[in-house]
Protein backbone atom coordinates (compact mmCIF):
# COMPACT_ATOMS: atom_id res chain seq x y z
CA UNK A 1 0.00 0.00 0.00
CA UNK A 2 1.33 3.38 -0.87
CA UNK A 3 1.66 6.06 1.75
CA UNK A 4 -1.16 8.16 0.33
CA UNK A 5 -3.63 5.28 0.58
CA UNK A 6 -2.49 4.55 4.14
CA UNK A 7 -2.89 8.17 5.11
CA UNK A 8 -6.40 8.24 3.61
CA UNK A 9 -7.38 5.12 5.59
CA UNK A 10 -6.18 6.75 8.80
CA UNK A 11 -8.04 9.99 8.09
CA UNK A 12 -11.17 7.98 7.25
CA UNK A 13 -10.69 6.05 10.51
CA UNK A 14 -10.55 9.18 12.61
CA UNK A 15 -13.56 10.69 10.79
CA UNK A 16 -15.40 7.43 11.50
CA UNK A 17 -14.46 7.68 15.20
CA UNK A 18 -15.46 11.30 15.65
CA UNK A 19 -18.30 12.04 13.17
CA UNK A 20 -21.02 10.36 15.28
CA UNK A 21 -19.86 12.19 18.42
CA UNK A 22 -19.82 15.53 16.60
CA UNK A 23 -23.29 14.84 15.16
CA UNK A 24 -24.65 14.25 18.69
CA UNK A 25 -23.29 17.60 19.83
CA UNK A 26 -24.54 19.58 16.79
CA UNK A 27 -28.06 18.18 16.90
CA UNK A 28 -28.36 18.79 20.64
CA UNK A 29 -28.79 22.46 19.67
CA UNK A 30 -31.57 21.66 17.21
CA UNK A 31 -34.95 23.18 18.05
CA UNK A 32 -36.96 20.35 16.49
CA UNK A 33 -38.15 17.37 18.52
CA UNK A 34 -37.32 15.25 15.47
CA UNK A 35 -33.64 15.63 16.42
CA UNK A 36 -32.17 14.89 12.98
CA UNK A 37 -34.28 17.37 10.99
CA UNK A 38 -32.71 20.78 11.53
CA UNK A 39 -35.18 23.58 12.25
CA UNK A 40 -33.11 26.20 14.04
CA UNK A 41 -30.63 26.78 16.84
CA UNK A 42 -31.95 26.39 20.36
CA UNK A 43 -30.70 25.49 23.83
CA UNK A 44 -34.16 24.58 25.07
CA UNK A 45 -33.40 20.85 25.42
CA UNK A 46 -30.72 21.67 27.97
CA UNK A 47 -33.41 23.47 29.98
CA UNK A 48 -35.77 20.49 29.64
CA UNK A 49 -32.98 18.19 30.76
CA UNK A 50 -32.23 20.18 33.90
CA UNK A 51 -35.93 20.20 34.81
CA UNK A 52 -36.37 16.43 34.39
CA UNK A 53 -36.56 14.99 37.94
CA UNK A 54 -36.15 11.38 36.73
CA UNK A 55 -32.85 12.16 34.99
CA UNK A 56 -31.54 14.32 37.84
CA UNK A 57 -32.39 11.67 40.45
CA UNK A 58 -30.73 8.93 38.41
CA UNK A 59 -27.68 11.13 37.77
CA UNK A 60 -27.24 11.63 41.52
CA UNK A 61 -27.43 7.87 42.16
CA UNK A 62 -24.93 7.23 39.35
CA UNK A 63 -22.46 9.79 40.68
CA UNK A 64 -22.59 8.28 44.18
CA UNK A 65 -22.12 4.75 42.83
CA UNK A 66 -19.30 5.78 40.49
CA UNK A 67 -17.46 7.66 43.24
CA UNK A 68 -17.53 4.76 45.68
CA UNK A 69 -16.79 2.13 43.04
CA UNK A 70 -13.84 4.12 41.68
CA UNK A 71 -12.31 4.51 45.16
CA UNK A 72 -12.66 0.79 45.89
CA UNK A 73 -11.32 -0.15 42.45
CA UNK A 74 -8.26 2.09 42.84
CA UNK A 75 -7.35 0.62 46.25
CA UNK A 76 -7.91 -2.98 45.10
CA UNK A 77 -6.13 -2.28 41.83
CA UNK A 78 -3.09 -0.85 43.62
CA UNK A 79 -2.88 -3.89 45.90
CA UNK A 80 -3.25 -6.31 42.98
CA UNK A 81 -0.68 -4.47 40.85
CA UNK A 82 1.79 -4.38 43.78
CA UNK A 83 1.41 -8.12 44.27
CA UNK A 84 1.76 -8.87 40.54
CA UNK A 85 4.69 -6.54 39.80
CA UNK A 86 6.70 -6.44 43.03
CA UNK A 87 6.32 -9.75 44.79
CA UNK A 88 8.10 -12.00 42.33
CA UNK A 89 6.58 -15.44 42.03
CA UNK A 90 4.05 -16.31 44.70
CA UNK A 91 1.37 -18.91 45.19
CA UNK A 92 -1.84 -17.74 43.62
CA UNK A 93 -0.10 -15.43 41.16
CA UNK A 94 -1.60 -17.18 38.16
CA UNK A 95 -4.97 -17.07 39.88
CA UNK A 96 -4.69 -13.34 40.55
CA UNK A 97 -3.44 -12.70 37.00
CA UNK A 98 -6.42 -14.55 35.58
CA UNK A 99 -8.86 -12.85 37.97
CA UNK A 100 -7.76 -9.38 36.87
CA UNK A 101 -7.77 -10.19 33.12
CA UNK A 102 -11.02 -12.12 32.78
CA UNK A 103 -13.44 -9.30 33.74
CA UNK A 104 -11.89 -7.14 30.98
CA UNK A 105 -13.32 -9.32 28.25
CA UNK A 106 -16.13 -11.30 29.91
CA UNK A 107 -19.48 -10.34 28.31
CA UNK A 108 -21.41 -8.03 30.62
CA UNK A 109 -24.58 -10.13 30.56
CA UNK A 110 -22.62 -13.00 32.15
CA UNK A 111 -21.03 -10.81 34.85
CA UNK A 112 -24.40 -9.20 35.62
CA UNK A 113 -26.39 -12.42 35.81
CA UNK A 114 -23.79 -14.32 37.86
CA UNK A 115 -23.38 -11.46 40.36
CA UNK A 116 -27.13 -11.16 40.78
CA UNK A 117 -27.39 -14.91 41.45
CA UNK A 118 -24.59 -14.58 44.02
CA UNK A 119 -26.36 -11.73 45.80
CA UNK A 120 -29.62 -13.68 45.89
CA UNK A 121 -27.85 -16.80 47.18
CA UNK A 122 -26.00 -14.79 49.86
CA UNK A 123 -29.25 -13.10 50.86
CA UNK A 124 -30.91 -16.47 51.33
CA UNK A 125 -28.02 -17.95 53.27
CA UNK A 126 -26.76 -15.00 55.36
CA UNK A 127 -29.33 -12.23 55.03
CA UNK A 128 -26.70 -10.06 53.35
CA UNK A 129 -26.61 -7.76 51.33
CA UNK A 130 -30.32 -7.44 52.21
CA UNK A 131 -31.87 -6.91 48.80
CA UNK A 132 -30.50 -5.03 45.85
CA UNK A 133 -29.65 -1.37 45.66
CA UNK A 134 -26.76 1.06 45.78
CA UNK A 135 -24.39 -1.31 47.58
CA UNK A 136 -24.83 -4.17 45.10
CA UNK A 137 -24.18 -1.83 42.15
CA UNK A 138 -21.09 -0.43 43.89
CA UNK A 139 -19.73 -3.95 44.48
CA UNK A 140 -20.37 -4.94 40.86
CA UNK A 141 -18.77 -1.80 39.45
CA UNK A 142 -15.79 -1.97 41.82
CA UNK A 143 -15.15 -5.53 40.63
CA UNK A 144 -14.79 -4.78 36.92
CA UNK A 145 -13.29 -1.36 37.69
CA UNK A 146 -10.48 -3.15 39.57
CA UNK A 147 -9.55 -5.09 36.43
CA UNK A 148 -9.13 -1.87 34.44
CA UNK A 149 -7.36 -0.10 37.32
CA UNK A 150 -4.78 -2.90 37.49
CA UNK A 151 -3.91 -2.45 33.78
CA UNK A 152 -3.24 1.27 34.27
CA UNK A 153 -1.38 1.00 37.61
CA UNK A 154 0.66 -2.04 36.54
CA UNK A 155 1.97 -0.21 33.45
CA UNK A 156 3.18 2.66 35.61
CA UNK A 157 4.63 0.41 38.31
CA UNK A 158 6.74 -1.52 35.80
CA UNK A 159 8.17 1.79 34.55
CA UNK A 160 8.96 3.12 38.05
CA UNK A 161 12.62 3.28 39.06
CA UNK A 162 13.10 0.69 41.78
CA UNK A 163 16.42 2.08 42.94
CA UNK A 164 14.70 4.94 44.77
CA UNK A 165 12.70 2.43 46.81
CA UNK A 166 15.83 0.40 47.46
CA UNK A 167 17.64 3.54 48.59
CA UNK A 168 14.85 4.31 51.07
CA UNK A 169 15.06 0.73 52.33
CA UNK A 170 18.83 0.96 52.72
CA UNK A 171 18.36 4.15 54.71
CA UNK A 172 16.25 2.16 57.14
CA UNK A 173 12.68 2.90 56.06
CA UNK A 174 10.26 0.10 56.80
CA UNK A 175 8.31 -1.44 53.85
CA UNK A 176 5.07 0.40 54.71
CA UNK A 177 6.92 3.70 55.00
CA UNK A 178 8.67 3.09 51.65
CA UNK A 179 5.31 2.35 50.04
CA UNK A 180 3.59 5.50 51.32
CA UNK A 181 6.54 7.89 50.99
CA UNK A 182 8.18 6.68 47.77
CA UNK A 183 6.06 4.24 45.76
CA UNK A 184 2.70 5.93 46.14
CA UNK A 185 3.83 9.45 45.10
CA UNK A 186 5.51 7.89 42.06
CA UNK A 187 2.29 6.12 41.19
CA UNK A 188 0.09 9.19 41.70
CA UNK A 189 -0.57 9.98 38.00
CA UNK A 190 -1.54 6.36 37.34
CA UNK A 191 -3.76 6.29 40.44
CA UNK A 192 -5.64 9.37 39.21
CA UNK A 193 -5.96 7.87 35.72
CA UNK A 194 -7.15 4.54 37.16
CA UNK A 195 -9.70 6.27 39.41
CA UNK A 196 -11.04 8.31 36.49
CA UNK A 197 -11.25 5.23 34.27
CA UNK A 198 -13.16 3.24 36.92
CA UNK A 199 -15.39 6.28 37.51
CA UNK A 200 -16.29 6.74 33.82
CA UNK A 201 -16.82 2.99 33.30
CA UNK A 202 -19.20 2.90 36.25
CA UNK A 203 -21.01 5.99 35.00
CA UNK A 204 -21.50 4.24 31.66
CA UNK A 205 -22.66 0.76 32.60
CA UNK A 206 -26.19 -0.31 31.67
CA UNK A 207 -26.11 -4.08 31.49
CA UNK A 208 -24.54 -5.07 34.81
CA UNK A 209 -26.47 -2.39 36.73
CA UNK A 210 -29.75 -3.60 35.21
CA UNK A 211 -29.17 -7.01 36.76
CA UNK A 212 -28.04 -5.92 40.22
CA UNK A 213 -30.11 -2.72 40.71
CA UNK A 214 -33.49 -2.49 42.38
CA UNK A 215 -36.40 -0.39 41.07
CA UNK A 216 -35.46 2.27 43.63
CA UNK A 217 -31.86 2.54 42.48
CA UNK A 218 -32.13 3.15 38.74
CA UNK A 219 -28.87 4.60 37.42
CA UNK A 220 -28.53 7.29 34.75
CA UNK A 221 -27.47 4.91 31.92
CA UNK A 222 -30.49 2.72 32.71
CA UNK A 223 -32.79 5.75 32.31
CA UNK A 224 -31.03 6.80 29.09
CA UNK A 225 -31.27 3.25 27.73
CA UNK A 226 -35.01 3.03 28.36
CA UNK A 227 -35.46 6.42 26.65
CA UNK A 228 -33.39 5.66 23.55
CA UNK A 229 -34.94 2.23 23.02
CA UNK A 230 -37.98 4.19 21.90
CA UNK A 231 -35.90 6.19 19.40
CA UNK A 232 -33.92 9.41 19.37
CA UNK A 233 -34.62 11.97 22.07
CA UNK A 234 -33.41 15.60 22.02
CA UNK A 235 -32.92 15.50 25.80
CA UNK A 236 -30.52 12.58 25.46
CA UNK A 237 -28.55 14.56 22.85
CA UNK A 238 -28.23 17.44 25.31
CA UNK A 239 -27.16 15.05 28.05
CA UNK A 240 -24.66 13.39 25.68
CA UNK A 241 -23.10 16.77 24.92
CA UNK A 242 -22.63 17.49 28.63
CA UNK A 243 -21.11 14.02 29.15
CA UNK A 244 -18.78 14.42 26.14
CA UNK A 245 -17.63 17.84 27.38
CA UNK A 246 -16.95 16.53 30.90
CA UNK A 247 -15.19 13.40 29.70
CA UNK A 248 -13.01 15.30 27.25
CA UNK A 249 -11.85 17.61 30.03
CA UNK A 250 -11.19 14.72 32.42
CA UNK A 251 -9.42 12.65 29.76
CA UNK A 252 -7.22 15.54 28.70
CA UNK A 253 -6.37 16.12 32.35
CA UNK A 254 -5.45 12.48 33.00
CA UNK A 255 -3.51 12.22 29.73
CA UNK A 256 -1.59 15.33 30.73
CA UNK A 257 -0.89 13.76 34.14
CA UNK A 258 0.43 10.50 32.74
CA UNK A 259 2.35 12.19 29.92
CA UNK A 260 4.05 14.60 32.31
CA UNK A 261 6.77 12.20 33.43
CA UNK A 262 6.61 9.55 30.78
CA UNK A 263 6.57 9.88 26.99
CA UNK A 264 3.68 8.51 24.96
CA UNK A 265 1.80 6.14 27.23
CA UNK A 266 0.79 2.58 26.73
CA UNK A 267 -2.39 0.83 27.71
CA UNK A 268 -5.65 2.54 28.44
CA UNK A 269 -4.20 5.28 30.59
CA UNK A 270 -3.28 7.38 27.58
CA UNK B 1 1.99 -8.00 55.25
CA UNK B 2 3.17 -9.17 51.85
CA UNK B 3 0.54 -11.90 51.94
CA UNK B 4 -2.19 -9.46 52.85
CA UNK B 5 -1.44 -7.29 49.81
CA UNK B 6 -2.22 -10.17 47.45
CA UNK B 7 -4.91 -11.68 49.66
CA UNK B 8 -7.29 -8.69 49.65
CA UNK B 9 -7.70 -8.43 45.85
CA UNK B 10 -7.73 -12.22 45.46
CA UNK B 11 -10.47 -12.47 48.09
CA UNK B 12 -12.53 -9.65 46.55
CA UNK B 13 -12.26 -10.88 42.95
CA UNK B 14 -12.69 -14.47 44.12
CA UNK B 15 -15.90 -13.66 45.98
CA UNK B 16 -17.39 -11.30 43.39
CA UNK B 17 -16.07 -12.79 40.15
CA UNK B 18 -15.15 -16.46 40.62
CA UNK B 19 -17.76 -17.60 43.16
CA UNK B 20 -20.60 -16.07 41.07
CA UNK B 21 -19.63 -18.49 38.27
CA UNK B 22 -20.07 -21.42 40.64
CA UNK B 23 -23.46 -20.07 41.69
CA UNK B 24 -24.31 -19.62 37.99
CA UNK B 25 -23.33 -23.24 37.34
CA UNK B 26 -25.44 -24.39 40.29
CA UNK B 27 -28.54 -22.46 39.25
CA UNK B 28 -28.21 -23.77 35.68
CA UNK B 29 -28.89 -27.25 37.11
CA UNK B 30 -31.87 -26.25 39.21
CA UNK B 31 -35.51 -26.47 38.38
CA UNK B 32 -37.43 -23.30 37.53
CA UNK B 33 -40.31 -22.54 39.91
CA UNK B 34 -42.85 -19.84 40.53
CA UNK B 35 -41.26 -18.68 43.74
CA UNK B 36 -38.97 -16.04 45.19
CA UNK B 37 -36.24 -16.59 43.93
CA UNK B 38 -37.70 -18.41 40.90
CA UNK B 39 -35.87 -21.74 41.21
CA UNK B 40 -35.86 -24.80 43.48
CA UNK B 41 -32.85 -25.66 45.67
CA UNK B 42 -30.45 -28.34 44.43
CA UNK B 43 -29.94 -29.78 47.90
CA UNK B 44 -32.79 -30.72 50.11
CA UNK B 45 -32.46 -31.96 53.69
CA UNK B 46 -35.57 -33.54 55.09
CA UNK B 47 -36.05 -36.33 57.68
CA UNK B 48 -32.34 -37.03 57.70
CA UNK B 49 -32.27 -37.70 53.96
CA UNK B 50 -30.21 -35.53 51.68
CA UNK B 51 -31.66 -35.27 48.19
CA UNK B 52 -29.64 -33.79 45.39
CA UNK B 53 -31.81 -32.85 42.44
CA UNK B 54 -29.52 -32.26 39.47
CA UNK B 55 -31.79 -31.03 36.73
CA UNK B 56 -30.35 -31.31 33.23
CA UNK B 57 -33.63 -30.07 31.81
CA UNK B 58 -32.38 -26.55 31.16
CA UNK B 59 -29.53 -27.80 28.96
CA UNK B 60 -31.79 -30.27 27.16
CA UNK B 61 -34.19 -27.41 26.58
CA UNK B 62 -31.40 -25.43 24.88
CA UNK B 63 -30.90 -28.24 22.37
CA UNK B 64 -34.61 -28.73 21.70
CA UNK B 65 -35.49 -25.20 20.64
CA UNK B 66 -33.46 -24.28 17.51
CA UNK B 67 -33.57 -20.61 18.61
CA UNK B 68 -30.67 -21.17 20.99
CA UNK B 69 -28.32 -22.98 18.60
CA UNK B 70 -29.09 -20.44 15.87
CA UNK B 71 -28.42 -17.57 18.29
CA UNK B 72 -25.04 -18.98 19.34
CA UNK B 73 -24.02 -19.53 15.71
CA UNK B 74 -25.28 -16.12 14.65
CA UNK B 75 -23.49 -14.38 17.57
CA UNK B 76 -20.20 -16.07 16.71
CA UNK B 77 -20.68 -15.16 13.02
CA UNK B 78 -21.52 -11.51 13.75
CA UNK B 79 -18.63 -11.22 16.23
CA UNK B 80 -16.17 -12.89 13.81
CA UNK B 81 -17.10 -10.70 10.83
CA UNK B 82 -17.00 -7.56 13.00
CA UNK B 83 -13.58 -8.59 14.34
CA UNK B 84 -12.19 -8.98 10.80
CA UNK B 85 -13.64 -5.60 9.79
CA UNK B 86 -12.19 -3.97 12.92
CA UNK B 87 -8.81 -5.52 12.12
CA UNK B 88 -8.91 -4.25 8.52
CA UNK B 89 -9.52 -0.70 9.73
CA UNK B 90 -7.46 -0.88 12.91
CA UNK B 91 -4.27 -2.35 11.44
CA UNK B 92 -3.47 0.51 9.02
CA UNK B 93 -4.31 3.02 11.75
CA UNK B 94 -2.03 1.35 14.30
CA UNK B 95 0.68 0.99 11.63
CA UNK B 96 0.64 4.67 10.71
CA UNK B 97 0.57 5.78 14.37
CA UNK B 98 3.54 3.50 15.16
CA UNK B 99 5.47 4.93 12.19
CA UNK B 100 4.52 8.56 12.93
CA UNK B 101 7.16 10.98 14.24
CA UNK B 102 7.69 10.54 17.98
CA UNK B 103 6.16 13.89 18.97
CA UNK B 104 2.94 13.21 17.08
CA UNK B 105 2.38 9.64 18.34
CA UNK B 106 1.08 10.72 21.75
CA UNK B 107 -1.57 12.94 20.21
CA UNK B 108 -2.70 10.30 17.70
CA UNK B 109 -2.94 7.62 20.40
CA UNK B 110 -4.89 9.99 22.58
CA UNK B 111 -7.32 10.59 19.67
CA UNK B 112 -7.85 6.82 19.48
CA UNK B 113 -8.43 6.47 23.23
CA UNK B 114 -10.62 9.53 23.78
CA UNK B 115 -13.83 8.01 22.32
CA UNK B 116 -13.30 5.01 24.61
CA UNK B 117 -13.67 7.38 27.58
CA UNK B 118 -16.90 8.80 26.18
CA UNK B 119 -20.00 6.85 27.06
CA UNK B 120 -20.33 3.57 25.15
CA UNK B 121 -24.13 3.83 25.35
CA UNK B 122 -24.19 7.35 23.94
CA UNK B 123 -21.80 6.42 21.13
CA UNK B 124 -24.10 3.57 20.09
CA UNK B 125 -27.06 5.94 20.41
CA UNK B 126 -25.37 8.40 18.03
CA UNK B 127 -25.72 5.84 15.22
CA UNK B 128 -29.52 5.78 15.59
CA UNK B 129 -29.61 9.45 14.59
CA UNK B 130 -27.21 8.80 11.72
CA UNK B 131 -28.81 5.67 10.29
CA UNK B 132 -32.58 6.04 10.73
CA UNK B 133 -34.93 6.61 7.78
CA UNK B 134 -35.03 10.40 8.25
CA UNK B 135 -31.58 10.40 9.82
CA UNK B 136 -28.48 12.42 9.05
CA UNK B 137 -26.93 10.05 6.47
CA UNK B 138 -30.17 9.56 4.53
CA UNK B 139 -30.92 13.30 4.59
CA UNK B 140 -27.46 14.08 3.26
CA UNK B 141 -27.65 11.45 0.50
CA UNK B 142 -31.15 12.61 -0.51
CA UNK B 143 -30.02 16.26 -0.57
CA UNK B 144 -27.05 15.42 -2.82
CA UNK B 145 -29.32 13.33 -5.02
CA UNK B 146 -27.44 10.03 -4.77
CA UNK B 147 -30.66 8.26 -3.75
CA UNK B 148 -34.38 9.03 -4.20
CA UNK B 149 -35.60 6.75 -1.42
CA UNK B 150 -34.13 6.64 2.09
CA UNK B 151 -31.95 3.56 2.61
CA UNK B 152 -32.98 1.09 5.28
CA UNK B 153 -29.91 0.94 7.52
CA UNK B 154 -31.18 1.00 11.10
CA UNK B 155 -32.47 -2.26 12.58
CA UNK B 156 -30.35 -4.38 10.25
CA UNK B 157 -27.33 -6.65 10.78
CA UNK B 158 -25.31 -4.02 8.90
CA UNK B 159 -26.00 -1.51 11.71
CA UNK B 160 -24.87 -4.10 14.28
CA UNK B 161 -21.57 -4.68 12.43
CA UNK B 162 -21.06 -0.93 12.22
CA UNK B 163 -21.83 -0.48 15.92
CA UNK B 164 -19.38 -3.20 16.99
CA UNK B 165 -16.56 -1.97 14.73
CA UNK B 166 -17.15 1.56 15.94
CA UNK B 167 -17.21 0.90 19.68
CA UNK B 168 -14.46 -1.73 19.80
CA UNK B 169 -11.95 -0.09 17.41
CA UNK B 170 -9.73 1.29 20.23
CA UNK B 171 -9.41 -2.23 21.73
CA UNK B 172 -7.98 -3.40 18.38
CA UNK B 173 -5.65 -0.45 17.77
CA UNK B 174 -3.97 -0.35 21.20
CA UNK B 175 -2.47 -3.89 21.29
CA UNK B 176 -1.57 -3.60 17.58
CA UNK B 177 0.21 -0.34 18.25
CA UNK B 178 2.02 -1.92 21.22
CA UNK B 179 3.58 -4.66 19.02
CA UNK B 180 4.12 -2.49 15.93
CA UNK B 181 5.91 0.25 17.87
CA UNK B 182 8.36 -2.33 19.30
CA UNK B 183 9.20 -3.57 15.81
CA UNK B 184 12.89 -3.17 14.99
CA UNK B 185 13.21 -0.75 12.04
CA UNK B 186 16.57 -2.33 11.11
CA UNK B 187 14.74 -5.52 10.13
CA UNK B 188 12.64 -3.59 7.63
CA UNK B 189 15.75 -1.85 6.23
CA UNK B 190 17.55 -5.18 5.96
CA UNK B 191 14.61 -6.67 4.08
CA UNK B 192 14.54 -3.69 1.69
CA UNK B 193 18.32 -3.80 1.20
CA UNK B 194 18.07 -7.45 0.24
CA UNK B 195 15.73 -6.43 -2.54
CA UNK B 196 12.29 -7.16 -1.10
CA UNK B 197 9.53 -4.90 -2.31
CA UNK B 198 7.50 -3.03 0.37
CA UNK B 199 4.57 -5.45 -0.04
CA UNK B 200 6.87 -8.46 0.40
CA UNK B 201 8.54 -6.89 3.45
CA UNK B 202 5.13 -6.28 4.98
CA UNK B 203 3.90 -9.82 4.40
CA UNK B 204 7.12 -11.61 5.42
CA UNK B 205 8.47 -9.37 8.20
CA UNK B 206 6.00 -6.85 9.63
CA UNK B 207 2.85 -8.98 9.65
CA UNK B 208 4.38 -12.13 11.25
CA UNK B 209 6.11 -10.04 13.93
CA UNK B 210 2.91 -8.19 14.77
CA UNK B 211 0.91 -11.42 15.07
CA UNK B 212 0.70 -11.27 18.91
CA UNK B 213 -0.93 -7.84 18.60
CA UNK B 214 -3.30 -9.14 15.92
CA UNK B 215 -4.37 -12.05 18.15
CA UNK B 216 -4.70 -9.92 21.31
CA UNK B 217 -6.66 -7.16 19.53
CA UNK B 218 -8.92 -9.65 17.77
CA UNK B 219 -9.74 -11.50 21.00
CA UNK B 220 -10.39 -8.22 22.84
CA UNK B 221 -13.03 -7.46 20.19
CA UNK B 222 -14.38 -10.96 19.53
CA UNK B 223 -14.99 -12.12 23.13
CA UNK B 224 -17.17 -9.26 24.38
CA UNK B 225 -18.84 -8.92 20.96
CA UNK B 226 -20.21 -12.49 21.18
CA UNK B 227 -22.18 -11.57 24.31
CA UNK B 228 -23.02 -8.01 23.25
CA UNK B 229 -26.48 -6.85 24.28
CA UNK B 230 -26.69 -3.04 23.93
CA UNK B 231 -25.65 -2.86 20.26
CA UNK B 232 -28.16 -5.42 18.90
CA UNK B 233 -30.85 -3.97 21.21
CA UNK B 234 -30.42 -0.44 19.85
CA UNK B 235 -29.20 -0.97 16.26
CA UNK B 236 -30.30 -4.51 15.36
CA UNK B 237 -33.63 -5.57 13.91
CA UNK B 238 -36.09 -8.31 14.79
CA UNK B 239 -34.04 -10.71 12.63
CA UNK B 240 -30.79 -10.03 14.47
CA UNK B 241 -30.14 -13.09 16.62
CA UNK B 242 -27.59 -12.61 19.36
CA UNK B 243 -27.15 -14.77 22.43
CA UNK B 244 -26.71 -11.75 24.75
CA UNK B 245 -30.24 -10.63 23.85
CA UNK B 246 -31.56 -14.17 24.33
CA UNK B 247 -30.06 -14.32 27.83
CA UNK B 248 -31.46 -10.86 28.66
CA UNK B 249 -34.96 -11.85 27.53
CA UNK B 250 -34.89 -15.18 29.41
CA UNK B 251 -34.03 -13.30 32.57
CA UNK B 252 -36.02 -10.08 32.34
CA UNK B 253 -39.04 -11.10 30.23
CA UNK B 254 -39.52 -14.83 30.86
CA UNK B 255 -38.08 -14.64 34.39
CA UNK B 256 -36.60 -18.10 33.78
CA UNK B 257 -33.41 -17.78 35.81
CA UNK B 258 -32.22 -21.41 35.41
CA UNK B 259 -32.45 -21.30 31.59
CA UNK B 260 -30.72 -17.88 31.58
CA UNK B 261 -27.95 -19.43 33.71
CA UNK B 262 -27.63 -22.39 31.34
CA UNK B 263 -27.40 -19.98 28.36
CA UNK B 264 -24.61 -18.12 30.21
CA UNK B 265 -22.69 -21.32 31.07
CA UNK B 266 -22.75 -22.49 27.44
CA UNK B 267 -21.57 -19.00 26.40
CA UNK B 268 -18.63 -19.26 28.81
CA UNK B 269 -17.76 -22.66 27.28
CA UNK B 270 -17.92 -21.17 23.76
CA UNK B 271 -15.62 -18.33 24.89
CA UNK B 272 -13.19 -20.52 26.90
CA UNK B 273 -10.88 -21.12 23.92
CA UNK B 274 -10.64 -17.45 22.81
CA UNK B 275 -10.07 -16.38 26.45
CA UNK B 276 -7.29 -18.97 26.87
CA UNK B 277 -5.71 -17.72 23.63
CA UNK B 278 -5.80 -14.13 24.88
CA UNK B 279 -4.26 -15.11 28.24
CA UNK B 280 -1.42 -16.90 26.44
CA UNK B 281 -0.59 -13.98 24.18
CA UNK B 282 -0.74 -11.54 27.09
CA UNK B 283 1.41 -13.74 29.35
CA UNK B 284 4.05 -14.01 26.61
CA UNK B 285 4.00 -10.27 25.99
CA UNK B 286 4.43 -9.76 29.72
CA UNK B 287 7.60 -11.87 29.76
CA UNK B 288 9.26 -9.83 27.03
CA UNK B 289 11.11 -6.71 28.21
Amino acid sequence: MSHTVLRLVVIAGFVFLYAPIVSLVIYSFNESRLVTVWSGFSTKWYGELLRDPQILGAAWISLKVAFLAACLATVLGTLAATALVRHGRFRGQTLLGGLVTAPLVMPEVIIGLSLLLLFVALDNALGWPGGRGLSTIVIAHATFGTAFAVVVIQARMVALDRSVEEAAQDLGARPLRVFFDVTLPGLAPALVAAWLLAFTLSLDDVVIASFVASPGSTTLPMVIFSKVRLGVSPEVNALATLVIATVSILALFSAWLSARRRGAGSGLSG
Amino acid sequence: MKRLVALVPVAWLGLFFLVPFLVLLKISFSEPAIAQPPYLPLLDWADGILTIALNLGNYIFLTEDPLYLLSYLSSVKIAAISTVLTLLLGYPMAYVIARAPEHRRGLLLMLVILPFWTSFLLRVYAWIGLLKANGIVNNALLAVGVIDQPLVMLQTDFAVYLGIVYTYLPFMILPLYATLSKLDADLLDASADLGARPGTTFLTVTLPLSLPGVVAGSMLVFIPAVGEYIIPALLGGPGTLMIGSVLWNEFFLNRDWPVAAAVAIVMVLVLALPIALLRRVQAREGERP
